[in-house]
């Protein structure tokens, strides 16, 4: 099929509909898996919708997972404008984590708003300071970041539970965690808000990073779009070569990108530091990172798309965890090849049926005008 | 006597962990040299080695688990062929996307049918690959050197062990000696150069990229049906990237990723011995760094140290025939 005239196309078609196609094909597919391990996928899709929107503690569990995404796909995707891989949003949330925490701990004697803000920056310079290096080598020795982010995942990893089990260890408890952080530098959380309004919740892992979220979707989308950097950095990423003949210095626009998608990852450990666990417990990134790749492929790499693809991948976690709850032959490894599936056909195989789409639609108008 | 057989040990060991590495590197040779980027030998890894234990524990024989492996790589190739090559899709994106789809639908998949969270059933003898000794191994033993070097280090290991380090010089062959491989490289330099010729590009590509599912299928099986007895979550433990990493090293090049390999086997072997070991001056190293030493070696590699690495030049990029 010959490829339609681009411009001809309204942006809706291209931007809304051809990505729902491509997720309603990624569901069918998770469907048949579902079905494979035994289970019915109509009773899963059920479950998932009353998990995630069923009952108010479900919600708010809906909009902490969403935090998290938009973090990790923010972060996804700035790296990516600059045509980067940087698939280490993991490791790089893993260490941001250990800034908050040691920021918070230390500076415990400041006001507490101070704190928080100092966590946050905290956060920010570590996970961009996990980045670094991935990009460094990236820019100067061409070594791909694909390889190099994966692997500062496992070194992360061995680092944080090295540092868990013999440095910064709560020495009075068993497990590989630290101890808790002054209970005044807890972040407010959902309960503490419906209390005021009189609502009662047992537990709600949501808080105040959720505005934090908000807050970096807006900055993606200042910086990216609406500065100069921003441009130098898509211009690196559409065209090298064309950059650097126009001055542009791809060396600092891989290191810069690279930074601030490794500090948006950080971010990360602000939601589940600050807000969730109070401490650092081995392993808490839990695959956020990875998801997040997911979430701004299918968001398209832009905050607006973003912020929805996160909050659909909120519903598929918290309403998949409410699965695997009443289905036993289903894993929360079922979504993590969900999201691969996912990522396969709003990502590599966002092709597949654009052009016939595309024309359809085009035709369809054109159709309209002449009439 | 006791440091011979320290070393010898040490030889043996680094050979067999090697062994997945070689058959990744050289599945990673077939694909790069052709022009596809190819970051998801880690997931075909991992599927080969669910799809090799499962086959075998319901078929009883290892033989007919691998069969199955090299039907599912192949197909996962073909998947990643279809998306990067056929509909020029993104090809890191289109590998990303095996892998993580891959590490999900084993573990869940293995819960699901055998319910030991993501553990499938040990495999007994029948159903697994053992050590093959070679002729004469035990009363060649108390000959000096060669005894050692035949005994110790030689015999004793997986079928897989040997096929590995005979892949390699088949691959050298066919990439560098026929007319097979010189289409390949040709591909992934200069495709339009080479459809000029009349040849297909994407029928190249795609014929790459099975050879690459046959050869990673080897490496999953290695793991699961033979030096372990059943699959577990996430067994392949990045050794797809570490191949990737040993082959970009060796500049795309059989002989010298077989020894980028053999340096990562050796470092993993060592990184065991050193566990729990008093070392002069330093003391024990905590178990968790060392664990990270391939890791690390892996980034160290890629920065080279011995100048940048050249990818073949129409890597990554889909092939578009101009109309």
């Amino acid at each position: 099929m010959a490829p339609v005239d681009k411009s001809k196309v309204p942006w809706w078609v291209s931007n809304l509909i051809v990505p729902l196609v491509n997720l309603t094909l990624a569901l069918l597919v998770s469907g048949l898996f579902i079905f494979i391990a035994g289970e019915n996928p109509y009773e899963a899709v059920r479950l998932i919708i009353y998990g995630s929107f069923g009952y108010i503690e479900g919600f708010a569990y809906t909009l902490y997972y969403t935090t998290n995404f938009v973090f990790t796909g923010l972060a996804f995707a700035v790296a990516f404008h600059c045509r980067l891989f940087n698939i280490g949003g993991e490791g790089q949330a893993y260490i941001g984590g250990l800034g908050v925490f040691l920021v918070a701990i230390n500076f415990s004697f400041l006001p507490v708003p101070i704190v928080w803000l100092l966590s946050i920056a905290g956060a920010v310079v570590f996970g961009a300071a996990w980045a670094f290096i991935p990009a460094y080598l990236q820019a100067t020795r061409g070594s791909h970041v694909v390889i190099t982010t994966i692997m500062f995942n496992f070194i992360a990893a061995s680092l944080m539970v090295f540092l868990l089990v013999d440095v910064i260890r709560d020495t009075s408890q068993m497990g590989p965690h630290t101890v808790a952080l002054p209970k005044e530098q807890w972040f407010p959380s959902f309960k503490d808000f419906a209390g005021l309004f009189g609502i009662k919740i047992r537990y709600s892992p949501l808080n105040i990073s959720f505005l934090l979220a908000i807050a970096a979707s807006v900055f993606v989308w200042f910086l990216v779009w609406k500065t100069r950097w921003g441009y130098e950095m898509r211009a690196v990423g559409h065209n090298t070569q064309a950059a650097i003949y126009a001055g542009i210095s791809p060396y600092k626009n891989i290191i810069i990108a690279m930074c601030i998608s490794g500090g948006l990852a950080g971010l990360l450990g602000v939601n589940e530091i600050l807000g969730v666990h109070h401490k650092i417990v081995a392993g808490f990134p839990a695959g956020y990172g990875f998801t997040g790749i997911a979430v701004a492929l299918m968001g398209r790499n832009h905050p607006i798309g973003i912020f929805p693809a996160a909050f659909l991948f909120g519903i598929l976690y918290q309403g998949g965890s409410e699965v695997t709850f009443d289905m036993p032959n289903i894993t929360r490894y079922m979504f993590v090849a969900v999201q691969g599936v996912i990522i396969l056909f709003s990502g590599a195989l966002e092709n597949l049926f654009r052009p016939q789409i595309e024309s359809f639609f085009v035709n369809r108008l054109n159709i309209k005008a002449s009439a | 006597m006791e440091f011979l057989s320290d070393i010898a040990s040490l030889i043996n060991s680094t050979l067999r962990i090697s062994t997945p590495l070689v058959f990744a590197a050289m599945a990673g040779i077939f694909a790069e040299r052709s022009g596809v980027i190819d970051f998801s030998l880690e997931g075909k890894m991992l599927m080969a080695a669910f799809v090799a234990a499962v086959g075998s524990y319901f078929l009883g024989n290892p033989w007919l688990g691998l069969l199955l492996a090299i039907i599912a790589c192949v197909s996962l190739s073909m998947l990643h062929g279809f998306a990067s090559v056929t509909y020029k899709g993104d090809q890191v994106v289109s590998c990303v996307a095996i892998n993580i789809l891959i590490i999900g639908l084993t573990t869940a998949l293995a819960a699901a049918w055998f319910g030991q969270a993501g553990l499938t059933p040990t495999l007994n003898e029948d159903q697994r690959f053992l050590e093959v000794n070679l002729p004469f191994a035990g009363s060649l033993r108390d000959v000096p050197i060669i005894g050692i070097i035949y005994s110790d280090i030689l015999s004793g290991h997986y079928i897989f062990v040997y096929l590995a380090y005979l892949s390699v010089p088949l691959v050298f062959w066919v990439v560098f000696k026929t007319s097979f491989g010189l289409r390949l490289r040709a591909v992934g330099e200069n495709p339009s150069a080479v459809d000029t010729a009349g040849i297909n590009v994407f029928a190249m590509r795609y014929k790459a990229l099975a050879i690459n599912g046959v050869l990673i299928a080897f490496a999953g099986a290695h793991l699961s049906t033979a030096v372990n007895a059943n699959f577990f979550r996430e067994m392949s433990a990045g050794r797809g990237y570490l191949a990737l990493a040993a082959m970009i090293f060796g500049k795309w090049h059989p002989k010298t990723a077989l020894v980028a390999c053999l340096l990562f086997g050796f470092t993993d072997a060592l990184q065991i011995r050193l566990q729990g070991v008093e070392l002069p001056a330093i003391g024990e190293i905590p178990v968790q760094l060392i664990q990270a030493i391939p890791y690390v070696l892996t980034v160290v590699l890629l920065a080279g140290f011995v100048g940048k690495a050249i990818a073949p030049n129409a890597i990554g990029q889909p092939y578009i025939k101009e109309r």
